[in-house]
């Protein structure tokens, strides 16, 4: 018997019991189908992150307050304008300097009011953030110097606050404090889950009055040179180490960010293909089970193959050809679903999905193992069954 | 060795099949002590009531189980010196069976039953449909090739049993009770349709029965009765004793001794 013949068979068996046989395809659909799709979203997610600090620039450097990495407890800032300045002095033919404090406010105009992030920045947080400015202009050195209360909003903040009425030369007010708005922000989208169009932008001079501190929360630092990134953070460290201890900052450049988020998120991934993966193996031991009933249903088919000259070695692999070949259904039904959905909740859902094609021929090819792991037992109690016994059957 | 002419098709010779049932409990003997001898083209009756030891004696002879002791040899090779696999291919190749409940695979052309033999005989499918239509066609069933079990009257689905037994071109068929199921009219047909094959083709038949007048049919008989022969037409050439045999002289002794 040959092994083409051993698949005709199993699918005409398989085929004789289309019931049986789909609800038993079905356990293995959903275990591929969970695979795929959950490591799909994993991905998605990945992707959003990677897109979102690719988004800032591969030249751009972050200076965080504290030892930046997974598991590390936030630090509170204490870097302040002067650092700015002496950042700027040191690098001033190599790279622009900015930075920010960000706090969360009631924001309110004559006709909306919404609660959103405002935050204070310098006039080169335009450049080296990369905020392009729709209408108006953006702050610049003198609103910082003077601490001017004057505010550039994001697309939906302009949307929320003012409507479809052009918000420039208009008043909001933020704290309490009233702020003339002059320039609007290019809708930029989301990053890293921060929703960028909401933010409300104030001269950091104003913004540290605002809050009642004194202090930045985090540098940016966009070299002119992407070559120059290592040498560049170097002198941040050099300039920084003047007025703080090492451990005190961190300077990420853009792998350093993503290497963190990355782990978190692979681990994420791992997780739920884990998960996904507990469900294939449910679905596994419906198919042995299945198997299991099949063999002793079919007792008497087995005692009349062998009574008509099958071998022991043929009757074990017509019944693990048949548990391979059910898995290996549920295997292409489960990894077109997996991408299917994964495609319409990309599409159609905030939820990203990016299928990944290792998942899908992993999951395909764990379906199939499944099929043999669990198809051994029950075919091999077939292959074992006395042709006189199984006869008699009734 | 190579079955000729005069190796008997079957050679029983005090047989014994003991049954453990359980660890404690004694050995229940089913055959004790059976010898007889069916030649090529011979045509056999194995009678006896229910519990006489038939069934036993039916798988032993269709090379289905090994004897407890004695020797069973089929075509002259002696079953109890063949391992699993080449006892598969013994009845794949030698022996066609008969069952009282046909044993079609249902959902299954009658063409694709019959060619199941020759699945395992590792025949490719066109040559297969060919001859199990053929086989078909033998037992008068050429114009119902593509029905399946369910579609078949029960002297039909005999039929196809009897088409798929004699596919492999066996020197020896079994039927076991092959009119068991069927009524008298229909179980004469398919009695007729055996009897023509064991005298067109020279195919040896047993047929196992507890019907006095189907076992009056053949021209001789085995009677069992609690696991031993009682009695046996004496004087049939095809189907003698083996001890009647052992007295013949050559031909015979080396029947029995060569195998």
């Amino acid at each position: 018997m040959t092994f083409a013949e051993s698949v005709r068979v199993a699918l005409t068996a398989i085929r004789a019991n289309r019931m049986r046989s789909s609800l038993t395809v079905l356990g293995v659909v959903i275990g591929v189908l969970s695979v795929v799709l959950l490591v799909a979203v994993g991905s998605g997610a990945r992707a959003v992150v990677t897109a979102g600090v690719e988004d800032l620039g591969s030249n751009l450097l972050l200076v965080a307050p504290g030892s930046f990495e997974f598991g590390q407890a936030p630090t509170r800032s204490q870097f302040t304008l002067d650092d700015i300045d002496d950042l700027s002095r040191e690098l001033r033919d190599r790279a622009q300097v900015t930075g920010s404090i960000a706090s969360g406010e009631r924001v309110r105009s004559d006709t909306g009011s919404a609660f959103t992030s405002v935050i204070g920045v310098t006039a080169d947080f335009e450049d080296v953030v990369n905020r392009p400015v729709a209408r108006g202009e953006f702050l610049n050195e003198s609103d910082l110097a003077t601490g001017r209360r004057v505010a550039v909003l994001g697309a939906t903040a302009a949307e929320g606050l003012f409507g479809g009425i052009d918000p420039i030369a208009r008043n909001i007010t933020i704290g309490g404090l009233r702020f003339r708005v002059i320039g609007t922000v290019e809708p930029l989208g989301t990053a890293l889950g921060v929703d960028r169009d909401s933010q409300v932008y104030v001269p950091l001079t104003a913004a540290q009055r605002l809050f009642g501190i004194r202090t930045i929360d985090t540098l940016f630092v966009r070299t002119d040179d992407r070559a120059d990134l290592d040498g560049v953070t170097l002198a941040i460290e050099r300039v920084l180490s003047e007025r703080f201890e090492p451990d005190e900052f961190s300077v990420l450049s853009q792998d350093e960010i993503l290497g963190v988020a990355g782990r978190i998120l692979d681990t994420l991934t791992l997780v739920l293909a884990a998960i996904a993966g507990i469900s294939l193996l449910v679905g596994g031991i419906g198919v042995s089970n299945i198997m299991l009933v099949s063999v002793s249903e079919r007792t008497r088919e087995i005692g009349l193959r062998k009574a008509l000259g099958a071998r022991t070695t043929e009757i074990t692999r017509q019944f693990l050809v048949e548990a391979i070949v059910l898995c290996g259904i549920g295997g292409v039904l489960g990894a077109g679903l997996g991408v299917g959905l994964s495609i319409v909740a990309d599409r159609w859902t905030p939820v990203p999905a990016e299928v990944t094609w290792w998942s899908v021929a992993l999951a395909f090819g764990v379906s199939v193992l499944v099929g043999v792991v669990f198809g051994v037992f029950p075919a091999r109690r077939a292959g074992r069954l006395d042709p006189v016994v199984a006869l008699r059957r009734e | 060795m190579e079955p000729t002419d005069a190796t008997p098709v079957i050679e029983v010779v005090d047989v014994t099949r003991s049954y453990e049932l359980g660890a404690r409990a004694e050995p229940v003997a089913a055959l004790r002590g059976v010898s007889f001898v069916v030649e090529q083209g011979g045509f056999v009756a194995i009678v006896g009531p229910s519990g006489s030891g038939k069934s036993t004696l039916l798988n032993l002879i269709g090379a289905l189980d090994r004897p407890t002791t004695g020797t069973v040899r089929i075509n002259g090779r002696d079953i109890a010196a063949l391992n699993d696999t080449q006892l598969a291919r013994l009845r794949n190749t030698q022996i066609g069976f008969v069952f009282q409940q046909f044993q079609l695979l249902p959902r299954t052309s009658a063409t694709d039953n019959v060619a199941l033999p020759l699945v395992y005989a590792g025949l490719g499918r066109a040559e297969r449909v060919e001859r199990a239509r053929a086989a078909l066609s033998a037992v008068g069933l050429g114009h119902r090739l593509t029905h399946q079990p369910n579609e078949l009257s029960g002297g039909e689905q005999q039929r196809v049993a009897i088409a798929r037994a004699l596919v492999t071109d066996p020197r020896l068929i079994l039927a076991d009770e092959p009119t068991g199921n069927l009524d008298t009219a229909t179980g004469d047909d398919v009695m007729a349709l055996l009897e023509a094959l064991n005298a067109d083709r020279g195919v040896a038949l047993v047929v196992i029965t507890h019907d006095p007048d189907i076992a009056g049919r053949a021209p001789r008989q085995i009677r069992l009765r609690d696991g031993v022969s009682v009695g046996a037409t004496r004087g049939d050439p095809l189907t003698r004793t083996a001890s009647e045999r052992l007295h013949d002289g050559p031909p015979g002794v080396q029947g029995i001794g060569g195998a």
